[in-house]
C-alpha cells in the first residue's frame, strides 16, 4: 500500500503551518521528514494517520494493505504513550482485544512481536519498572503487532539519551532488514535521518514547504557513522537547514 | 598552603519520610495528659471526662449490646447513602468528563448545589422522603454525590491526552477508549475524592441522626449532650473517629490495591 499526499496546507486560525505539501510514501521504504522545530512537522504526521484535518489538500491511500493488517495506519510516539496500568504484554494485547482476532491468534502475535524486540523476559513487567529504551521498544513491538501497513514514527528516539539512541536504531535497522515495512519517520535529528531514510524530505520553517527531497541508495544495514557517503549526504541536510533553523530560533524568540 | 576545609552538607529536609508509630505516640501522650489532668483536678470534670471513665463507658456499651445497636444502623445508613451518592456521582461525573454538552448543563449545577449546607435541608427531606430511613439516605447521598462529581470530572479532565490519541490511533472502539483508557487513568482521582467524600458522609450522617432516630451514633450523642454526660458524649465521639480512621485505612488498601501499576 502506498501513501499519495497531495497539495496539503494546514492554517490554526490564521498561522499557516504547512504550505502545498505533495509528497509519496512507497511501500517497503522509509520516509524521514525532517525540519526546524515548529515547521509543522509533526502535524503532517498526525494529518497522514488521520489524527487531524488538513485545512486543504488530501492524502491518498494507494492499493490495498495486506490481508492481515489489523491498523493500516500506526503511530509510534515520542513519549511512548503506554499505559501504566498494564503490563508490557497487557499494553500489546491492549490494541488486539477489539480486533476479530482469535485467544491464540493473539498470544501468538505478542509473543512474535515481543521475540522480535528481544522483549520477550519483561512480558509482566509494568511500564514503570523499564528504561525509556525499553518502552519505546515496547511501543515498537505494540505498532508491529497489527501489522501496520505504514508505521507513523513522531520523533521516536528524541526522548532517549544518545547511547540508547544508537541501539534503538541499529534495532529498528535489524527489523527492516528481516522484514521490510514502511515507514513515515519525523525527526529533527540528521544522523538519525541519514541512518534510516531511503528519502528524506526537508521541510522549511513555518509554513512547512518541501525545500528538497534526498535520496539516499546506501542500503540500511550497510550505512554505517564513517561512511563518506552519509556524512556529506549529513552536511548537505545541515546546510539546507542552517538558515532555516536560525531563523525559526529567531522567530520564536520575539514571539 | 591553604587550609583545608570539609564541604557543609546542606541539602537535608523537605523530604517526608515514613516514622512508624509515631502517630500513636502522640494519641496516647494527650490522652495521659488529659487523664492526669482531670485526676490531678487541674483540668475540671466539667471541661473533660476522664478518658478512664469514658473507655470504660465504652465497655459497658460493648457489654450490653447497646454499642451495636447503634453503630449498626450508622453503617447501614453510612453504606446505603454514599453508595448511593458514590455511584450518581462517578456516573454524572463521567458524563461531565466526557461530553461537552452534559458539562455545559451539569457543571453551574453542580456549583450551585455543592456550597449548600446539606444540614439545612434536612426538615425538607423529612417532608420528601419521610422521618425514617429514606431522609437520612437522601441527605448522605446528596452530601457524598457533589464532590464525588467534581473529583471525577476532574480526574477525567486530567487523564493523559496521549493515552487517548494512541487509542484512536490504533482504531479502539469509544467504549474500549473509555473502559480501558479513561476510566482507569481517573481513578487516583476518583479515589482520592472518595476519601473525601466519605468524610463528608459521615459528618452528615451524625447530623441526619440527630433529628429523628431512635438508634444511631448521632442519637446516642445528641441524648448524652443533652443530658451533659460527658463519658458517654466523649464514648460517641471516640466512635466517630474509630469509624472515620476505619473507612481510611479501606480507602487506603483499596488504592494499594487497584492503583498498584503507580510507584
Amino acid at each position: 500500500m502506498d501513501l499519495t499526499i497531495e497539495g496539503l496546507t494546514h492554517r490554526y486560525d490564521a498561522v499557516e503551518v504547512l504550505s502545498d505539501i505533495s509528497l509519496s510514501i512507497p511501500s517497503g521504504r522509509i520516509v524521514c521528514i525532517v525540519g526546524p522545530s515548529g515547521c509543522g512537522k509533526s502535524t503532517l504526521l498526525r494529518m497522514i494517520g488521520g489524527l487531524e484535518r488538513p485545512s486543504a489538500g488530501r492524502i491518498l491511500q494507494l492499493g490495498d494493505p495486506p490481508a492481515d493488517c489489523l491498523n493500516p495506519l500506526t503511530f509510534v510516539f515520542q513519549d511512548f504513550a503506554l499505559l501504566p496500568w498494564r503490563s508490557v504484554a497487557g499494553n500489546i494485547s491492549l490494541v488486539l482485544e477489539d480486533r476479530a482476532v482469535s485467544r491464540k491468534d493473539r498470544a501468538d502475535r505478542i509473543a512474535d512481536v515481543l521475540a522480535r524486540t528481544n522483549l520477550s523476559d519483561f512480558a509482566n513487567a509494568l511500564p514503570r519498572q523499564l528504561s525509556g529504551g525499553m518502552k519505546q521498544r515496547v511501543a515498537i513491538a505494540r505498532a508491529l503487532a497489527v501489522n501496520p501497513a505504514v508505521m507513523l514514527m513522531d520523533e521516536p528516539l528524541s526522548a532517549l539519551d544518545a547511547q540508547t539512541r544508537e541501539l534503538l536504531m541499529d534495532d529498528l535497522v535489524g527489523l527492516w532488514t528481516r522484514t521490510p515495512f514502511t515507514a513515515v519517520y519525523v525527526t529533527h535529528n540528521l544522523s538519525e535521518a541519514v541512518r534510516l531514510g531511503h528519502k528524506i524530505v526537508v521541510l522549511s520553517r513555518r509554513p512547512g514547504r518541501i525545500r528538497e527531497v534526498v535520496e539516499i541508495d546506501t542500503p540500511l544495514d550497510q550505512r554505517d557513522a564513517t561512511d563518506p557517503d552519509l556524512a556529506r549526504a549529513q552536511d548537505h541536510l545541515w546546510q539546507l537547514m542552517r538558515e532555516e533553523a536560525k531563523a525559526a530560533d529567531a522567530e520564536l524568540a520575539h514571539g | 598552603m591553604a587550609e583545608a576545609r570539609q564541604v557543609p552538607f546542606r541539602g537535608g529536609g523537605f523530604r517526608p519520610v515514613q516514622k512508624r508509630g509515631v502517630g500513636l505516640v502522640v494519641f496516647v501522650l494527650l490522652i495521659a495528659v488529659v487523664e492526669w489532668g482531670t485526676r490531678a483536678g487541674w483540668i475540671s470534670s466539667l471541661t473533660l471526662p476522664k478518658p478512664s471513665d469514658v473507655a470504660r463507658t465504652l465497655i459497658g456499651l460493648w457489654q450490653s449490646g447497646l454499642l451495636m445497636q447503634h453503630v449498626l444502623p450508622s453503617l447501614s445508613r453510612l453504606a446505603v447513602g454514599s453508595a448511593m451518592g458514590v455511584t450518581a456521582g462517578i456516573g454524572i461525573g463521567v458524563l461531565i468528563g466526557l461530553f461537552s454538552l452534559a458539562r455545559a448543563g451539569l457543571v453551574p449545577l453542580v456549583a450551585a448545589l455543592f456550597p449548600i449546607p446539606k444540614i439545612a435541608l434536612l426538615p425538607l427531606f423529612v417532608i420528601w422522603f419521610g422521618i425514617d430511613e429514606g431522609s437520612k439516605y437522601a441527605l448522605i447521598a446528596l452530601g457524598t454525590f457533589t464532590p464525588t462529581v467534581v473529583a471525577t470530572f476532574g480526574a477525567v479532565d486530567n487523564v493523559d491526552r496521549t493515552l487517548i490519541r494512541m487509542g484512536q490511533s490504533f482504531g479502539l472502539p469509544w467504549l474500549s477508549i473509555v473502559t480501558k483508557i479513561v476510566l482507569p487513568g481517573a481513578l487516583p482521582g476518583i479515589l482520592s475524592g472518595l476519601r473525601i467524600s466519605l468524610s463528608i458522609g459521615i459528618i452528615l450522617l451524625v447530623a441526619a441522626e440527630m433529628l429523628g432516630a431512635q438508634y444511631g451514633i448521632g442519637a446516642y450523642i445528641l441524648e448524652a449532650g443533652s443530658l451533659y454526660d460527658l463519658e458517654r458524649l466523649f464514648a460517641g465521639v471516640v466512635i466517630l473517629s474509630a469509624l472515620g480512621v476505619t473507612v481510611s485505612f479501606l480507602i487506603g488498601r483499596v488504592e494499594t490495591r487497584m492503583l498498584r501499576w503507580r510507584s
